[in-house]
């Protein structure tokens, strides 16, 4: 049970590459912040520090309110679960999960009882006398995952748990590892790549881009209000559609010269943005009013079972629209997207969110 | 010792089907005729020489059957030779493993200059051992040896011409210190293929560097230390006769006369020519069981993964 506060970190690798240029992060206790972003933004590397297996550069870091940053990885009493699972090859399952504690010197008969109560949770009953090389690799990615809940740490941390597993299966550890979590009730970081993982997680969204913080809130919240272009394009799949505008006397007008009918906000927005899900399309010709209508030529079709994807052409770039069930439209069919009003989000020159 | 790897390499690759019948035999006859030449033939004349006995004058040869080896093994200066080649085998054995594996760590955890590091530590592997013997002589001679006079300014009395001991501890010295640059490159190898995340998972499962190493990296260096082991023993049981001669000449008395050194001594000292050819039998059997036991065991390897 730990809170866990990271105050304008920063690294920088012998050789200078600045992974993380400054990032502050307040995870309370008992909740899950999940870390994602695109390769090379630096979520490992903050990880890392957190774990103590990379030196911190500057800044500090924090858990349960004591700087840790002169702290080996081994006293800070933190469990991470890695990418490759970093199971000790040589160790049967009983042991892997066991040398964390017997490294604590916990007695041996508390060990045996934690170690087998948590293959029980974790269904690896059966699997206590095997070697990792013996296992599947949802199996690894259990144990895995027990040495570090059998420790009882203050802090979990993972990197990228799940991308070895297929989709179905990562499905399954994903609502596993919520349940767990919430459960144990241990302070955790998860770091990924896949959006759809961090949505459903996170207690605590961060979107990281190019070692800093472009975001940080609620899932949905991020969701619904991205703070930039790159948030915006990032969360959500497929991603929100963007439009370029240009001024002009009448207001805003679309890079073909479309005019979107009403005006922009105080702060002059660049680009304009909607989500796939927030439009509809039609092929009734009259304008409606508090919305967003485009004409638009339907490109492609993607029926994906339970909605289709529209892609189409529009106001001088390509955008997706998500219509449920079969969609009546075929590839070159005029017809016009309706977006509206309240749904649309803003963004200025430097790609910020403008209301 | 070379050999088991090329093994394993040919072994590895598709077969290869020669169309001509004669080539193939043609390809591989010189390499028959020399083990036939320098391997075979010898050690059929040892296996047939080690049951003859000759007069002292040389003037007449019976053929006694096993009665050389009867008369060897129950001589207690052959015994004796026994414990002195086990013992001196062992130690060297470890002394050299233990001491590469300590440096392979340590280069592993230098930040700058580990090229320069490994390069030098290598390079004794260049020295002839009889060279090295000389060497390690001079150092410890003790009338003219530094460190010999640095042994007795400490109080040590120093005396490997005297004491059996000193002379068996320093050749095991010269021994070993000829074959850490050979230990060491495996184990720097060995070490390299250790993950780096393993240890990372051992360090945040609260284990520190010492128990790290005894409970993760050692025990994953196991195939490494099982095969330098054998290497060693071989090394140590066959190759040191150069080091042997240079450093003690098998003495004082017979505390440093391994079994190599006693096939010499009384062969081509002693000239007792039927005994002679009856230890290198047994050495011969010796050296099979060893191959035979690195190609089951090293070459299958105790792997992990
Ligand atoms: N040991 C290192 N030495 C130097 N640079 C490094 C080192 N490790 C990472 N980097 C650099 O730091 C940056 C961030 O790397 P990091 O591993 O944190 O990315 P990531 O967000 O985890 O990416 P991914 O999703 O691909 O795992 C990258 O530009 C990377 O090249
Ligand atoms: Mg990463």
């Amino acid at each position: 049970m730990a809170t866990v506060d990271l105050k304008d970190v920063k690294k920088v690798y012998p050789g200078g590459v600045e992974a993380v240029k400054g990032v502050s992060i307040a995870i309370p206790d008992r909740e899950l912040c999940v870390l994602v972003g695109p390769s090379g933004c630096g979520k490992s590397t903050l990880l890392r520090m957190i774990a103590g297996l990379e030196a911190i550069s500057a800044g500090i870091v924090a858990i349960d309110g004591k700087v840790v940053n002169a702290i080996g990885p081994t006293e800070r009493d933190i469990a991470m679960v890695f990418q490759n699972y970093a199971l000790y090859p040589h160790m049967k399952v009983y042991d892997n999960m066991a040398y964390g504690l017997r490294n604590r010197g916990t007695p041996k008969d508390e060990i045996d009882s934690r170690v087998r109560s948590t293959a029980k949770v974790l269904e690896l009953s059966a699997l206590l006398d095997r070697r990792p090389r013996e296992l599947s690799g949802g199996q690894r990615q259990r144990v895995a995952m027990g040495r570090a809940i059998v420790r009882n740490p203050k802090v979990f941390l993972f990197d990228e748990p799940l991308s070895n597993l297929d989709a179905k299966l990562r499905g399954q550890m994903r609502v596993e590892i919520k349940n767990l979590q919430r459960t144990l009730g241990v302070t955790s970081v998860y770091v990924t790549h896949d959006q759809l993982e961090a949505m459903t997680l996170a207690d605590i969204l961060v979107v990281m881009n190019a070692g800093l913080v472009e975001q940080t809130g609620a899932p949905l919240d991020v969701y619904e209000k991205p703070a930039s272009i790159f948030v915006a394009s990032f969360i959500g799949a497929p991603p929100m559609n963007l439009l370029a505008l240009t001024g002009s006397f009448s207001g805003p007008v679309l890079a073909d010269g479309t005019a979107i009918g009403f005006a922009a906000r105080e702060t002059p927005a660049v680009t304009l943005g909607f989500r796939p899900e927030d439009a509809d399309v039609t092929f009734n010709a009259e304008a409606l009013a508090g919305a967003l209508v485009l004409p638009a030529t339907v490109e492609a079709v993607e029926p994906v079972g339970a909605e289709s994807f529209l892609h189409c052409a529009a106001g001088g770039s390509r955008i997706v629209v998500r219509v449920s069930g079969r969609a009546a439209a075929k590839p070159g069919d005029q017809l016009r997207v309706v977006a509206k009003a309240e749904k649309l989000h803003w963004f200025d020159q430097a790609g910020k969110r403008v209301d | 010792m070379g050999d088991s790897w090329i093994a394993r390499e040919i072994s590895l690759s598709p077969r290869i089907v020669f169309p001509n019948k004669i080539l193939p035999y043609l390809l591989v006859a010189p390499q028959l005729a020399i083990t036939l030449v320098f391997f075979y033939w010898p050690a059929g004349q040892a296996l047939y020489q080690s049951m003859l006995r000759q007069d002292p004058f040389g003037l007449r040869t019976r053929f006694v059957w096993f009665a050389n080896f009867r008369k060897v093994l129950a001589d207690p200066a052959y015994l004796n030779s026994i414990h002195v080649t086990v013992v001196f085998s062992l130690a060297t054995a470890i002394v050299a493993m233990g001491v590469a594996l300590l440096l392979a760590v340590m280069v592993e955890k230098a930040v700058r200059g580990k090229g320069l590091y490994r390069t030098l530590l290598i390079w004794p592997y260049a020295v002839a051992p009889a060279i090295a013997g000389m060497l390690w002589l001079f150092l410890f001679n003790p009338s003219i040896g530094s460190l010999a006079y640095l042994l007795r300014s400490l109080g040590i009395a120093w005396d490997p011409l005297l004491n059996g001991t000193h002379a068996m501890i320093l050749l095991v010295s010269a021994a070993a210190w000829k074959q850490i640059s050979y230990n060491f490159l495996f184990f720097v190898a060995g070490l390299q293929a250790v993950p780096k995340t393993l240890i990372e998972a051992a360090a945040m499962d609260g284990a520190g560097e010492t128990k790290r190493f005894w409970t993760i990296v050692f025990p994953l260096l196991a195939p490494t230390t099982f095969f330098l082991l054998v290497v060693n023993t071989v090394y140590a049981l066959f190759d040191t006769f150069g080091i042997v001669h240079a450093v003690t000449g098998g003495g004082p008395g017979k505390t440093t006369e391994t079994l190599v050194y006693k096939v010499y001594n009384d062969g081509f000292v002693n000239l007792i020519l039927g005994d002679s050819a009856a230890q290198s039998v047994i050495l011969m059997a010796i050296v099979i069981a060893l191959t035979a036991i690195q190609f089951r065991y090293v070459e299958r390897k105790v792997h992990y993964g």
